[in-house]
């Protein structure tokens, strides 16, 4: 088993995120697409970490996870205080920070 | 010999640093007593110097003495260094004496004056200047000593600065005295590249190997040591500064610009004289330019209606007696004239004061007239130096004036001009000089002169600047209501009656064929001199018997005009009206530098204000570089539009092209 479609897999997995994030304007959705690229870069993680025989690669992955789970909370938490300020659940509405 | 020699320079800067910094503790008594003290005691330390300098052999009587090194580099080495001889004594005993006499009579002149420690710090640092400027053993030095006069000279003038008059003479006199200090700092230059040395007595030593006579660089150099010995003497054409510089208080007009500050280019020439005489073009110019001041400011003296600038142009045309002098030769003869001048020009100047206080500040001569019962001391000290001043027999400037113009006339050759000049010159003296008497003491007692006689000075209702007839105020650095003394002072009167007695005879130390005290004692300064002039009994002769009759010719001619038939001046005038209208324009000098000079750099200003700061430095220098950041911010600016996905997009893409540059280069 080579590690070329682990690869393939996960950039395909990046690329689905990634074009989430550009195209989708609902935050829900932008979010879940962030949490596809960081899952995409971990399955690289682990196939190379199983390449090498190693678990550094392993750990690394189960630190992204926490730093995603951590980024869900304040995500999700800024998507509920938006609601519940009755602004509108759109990333295009939200630009009032701008030069 | 060293310890006194330093003294000199050390009482009066010491009196100028006590008064200075305690302007405000001191009382008036105090102020007087340490600033007249501490010029007496310098006096006092020039005399025991000048003896142990004569108890020396004459070869051994140029000592320099070195308090520390003042600059050494690649080339120079500058001491801080005083050079004691014969001239640089001679100087200093005639500074320090009159200054002395001067602070004197300051002490009741500007009595309720309510800058008075003011004042006298200020004449204190002008004396220590005038002492380091003389002092001085190389050239560094006595630049520093140059420019602290003319710095000096500027408080003075400037002291009562709530007159926009005093101010602007000030200024005046600062500018051209600067004008001088570029001259004398760059002359500096044109020597030191030859001769390799700043100190003056190396210098001259090494004169005669690398200057060879007439060397172009020397006389450039010399002619600009000339610059700045003219603007600090007032010669033509930087002369414009004098008068205008009888703003200052009577006492400042006394020190500056009869006794001391003027001398200082007669004094630099005599002291170079090594240099000019291998530089006779440069010592020509010299000759050539204080015979035209001298005639020039004898006219104007003519038709000066103000007492004071009276005296002021008589003291450039005697000035320029001095410089006609040293620049031809006659150095003994110059510095002679320099001493009986100061004592009989300090003379004239605190008479005049006198006058002027019981005026109650008015100095125009047509308000003046019958002082003489007033007034009978000053009366009398007004004649003394007038007698003195027109060189009549016995009187001191007889002496000196003739010796410098039979040193012309010994010459020869075209030097006769001078000495013809030098002649007329001595007439026109004699008319300003009594005119100026005829018209102050004689004739119908004014108002003022009246009331003094029953023993009652003079008050001005309302103070006023004698220059413009402002009223002014009386606040600041102006004379209070108490200060019309005239002549009741006794320090006044003191002061002036020992002035009156050198200017009588003053001209002992150098009597002809009688005494030569004066000659034997400068000569070892003039040692080296190559100035041949043969000896002439019968122009010696011919000079004593026409200098006596011009003189008197002159008091006449001034008597028939003032007093025996009022009106000839008033005739005169119109008969001559375009000499007269050339002579009050005092020959259009103000107006001519104000064309060449003030406007193209006043031209030149405005132009670098409108045109070159406004297009250059605001347009290009300033407003180029505010464009740039204003327009890189507003491009990062329209990048920050606040839309998120825009943002993401720009990251990923981003990091897409990094990648792949990255590929593509590895590949």
């Amino acid at each position: 088993m080579t590690l070329d479609w682990f690869l393939v897999v996960s950039a395909l997995v990046f690329c689905i995120g990634a074009g989430g994030v550009l195209t989708r304007r609902n935050p829900l959705v932008v979010l879940l697409c962030l949490e596809l690229m960081l899952n995409a870069a971990n399955i690289a993680l682990i196939a190379f970490a199983r390449m090498w025989g190693n678990v550094d690669g392993q750990i690394f992955a189960i630190i992204v996870m926490v730093v995603a789970a951590c980024e869900v909370c304040i995500g999700l938490g800024l998507v509920v205080a938006i609601y519940r300020r009755r602004l509108p659940i759109d990333v295009d509405e939200l630009r009032e920070l701008q030069g | 010999m060293e310890t006194t020699a330093w003294l000199i320079l050390l009482f009066p800067l010491l009196g100028s640093i006590v008064l200075g910094l305690g302007f405000r503790i001191w009382p008036a008594r105090v102020v007087g007593a340490v600033g007249t003290l501490a010029i007496a005691a310098a006096f006092v330390a020039a005399l025991l110097t000048t003896f142990s300098l004569q108890d020396r052999g004459e070869e051994q009587r140029q000592v320099v003495f070195s308090a520390w090194d003042y600059l050494v580099t690649v080339g120079i080495d500058a001491k801080l260094s005083i050079l004691v001889d014969p001239l640089s004594m001679f100087m200093a005993l005639t500074v320090t004496g009159v200054s002395t006499l001067i602070h004197l009579y300051s002490v009741a002149y500007l009595s309720g004056d309510r800058g008075y420690a003011r004042f006298f710090a200020y004449l204190n640092f002008f004396v220590f200047s005038m002492l380091l400027l003389v002092l001085a053993a190389n050239f560094l030095l006595l630049i520093v000593g140059w420019a602290f006069v003319g710095a000096a000279s500027y408080m003075l003038i400037s002291f009562w600065y709530r007159r926009t008059t005093a101010t602007a003479a000030g200024i005046k006199a600062f500018v051209i005295n600067v004008l001088g200090d570029v001259g004398l700092v760059l002359g500096t230059f044109f020597i030191f590249k030859h001769s390799g040395s700043v100190d003056f007595l190396t210098t001259f030593a090494r004169a005669p190997d690398v200057f060879p006579k007439g060397q172009a660089d020397l006389t450039a150099g010399c002619l600009l040591l000339l610059v700045g010995a003219f603007a600090k003497s007032a010669q033509v054409p930087l002369h414009t500064w004098l008068p205008d510089a009888m703003e200052g208080p009577t006492p400042v007009s006394a020190l500056i610009h009869a006794a001391t500050m003027v001398t200082a280019g007669v004094y630099l020439i005599a002291r170079m004289h090594p240099l000019f005489e291998r530089a006779p073009a440069a010592a020509d110019v010299g000759a050539i330019v204080g015979c035209a001041t001298l005639l020039i400011a004898g006219t104007i003296g003519l038709v000066v209606t103000d007492l004071k600038r009276v005296i002021a142009y008589s003291t450039m045309s005697q000035i320029g007696y001095m410089i006609m002098g040293v620049s031809a030769g006659a150095y003994v003869a110059g510095l002679f004239h320099l001493m009986t001048h100061a004592f009989f020009k300090a003379l004239l100047f605190m008479a005049a004061g006198s006058v002027i206080s019981a005026m109650g500040g008015e100095q125009d001569l047509n308000k003046m007239g019958g002082f003489r019962k007033a007034m009978p001391f000053t009366f009398a000290c007004f004649v003394i130096g007038g007698l003195a001043l027109s060189g009549i027999p016995p009187f001191s400037g007889f002496f000196s004036k003739d010796e410098i113009l039979l040193v012309m006339g010994e010459q020869g050759g075209w030097k006769w001009a001078l000495y013809i000049s030098g002649y007329i010159g001595a007439f026109l003296t004699a008319i300003y000089t009594w005119r100026m008497i005829f018209r102050a003491f004689f004739g119908e007692p004014v108002e003022q002169a009246r009331e003094l006689e029953h023993g009652h000075l003079y008050h001005a209702p309302e103070p006023f600047n004698p220059a413009n007839g402002e009223i002014e105020d009386t606040d600041v650095g102006f004379p209070g209501p108490e200060h019309h003394i005239a002549e009741t002072a006794l320090s006044m009167k003191a002061a002036m009656g020992l002035l009156a007695v050198l200017a009588v005879v003053g001209g002992i130390v150098l009597v002809p064929k009688t005494t030569t005290w004066l000659d034997t004692f400068l000569e070892p300064s003039f040692a080296g001199s190559s100035v041949v002039a043969k000896p002439d009994d019968s122009l010696l002769v011919l000079g004593l018997l026409l200098g006596t009759a011009l003189g008197l010719l002159g008091v006449f001619v001034a008597y028939t005009i003032w007093v025996r038939r009022p009106g000839t001046s008033a005739r005169w005038v119109e008969r001559f009206s375009g000499l007269h209208r050339l002579f009050v324009h005092k020959w259009y000098f103000d107006e001519l530098i104000d064309i060449l000079v003030v406007r193209p750099a006043a031209w030149f200003g405005r132009w670098g204000q409108q045109t070159f700061e406004r297009v250059f430095v605001n347009g290009t220098l300033i407003g180029g570089t505010t464009g740039i950041v204003r327009a890189g911010s507003a491009a990062v600016r329209a990048a920050q539009s606040g839309f998120l996905r825009g943002y993401a997009a720009l990251l990923l893409f981003g990091v897409v092209a990094v990648g792949l540059y990255f590929l593509i280069q590895s590949a």
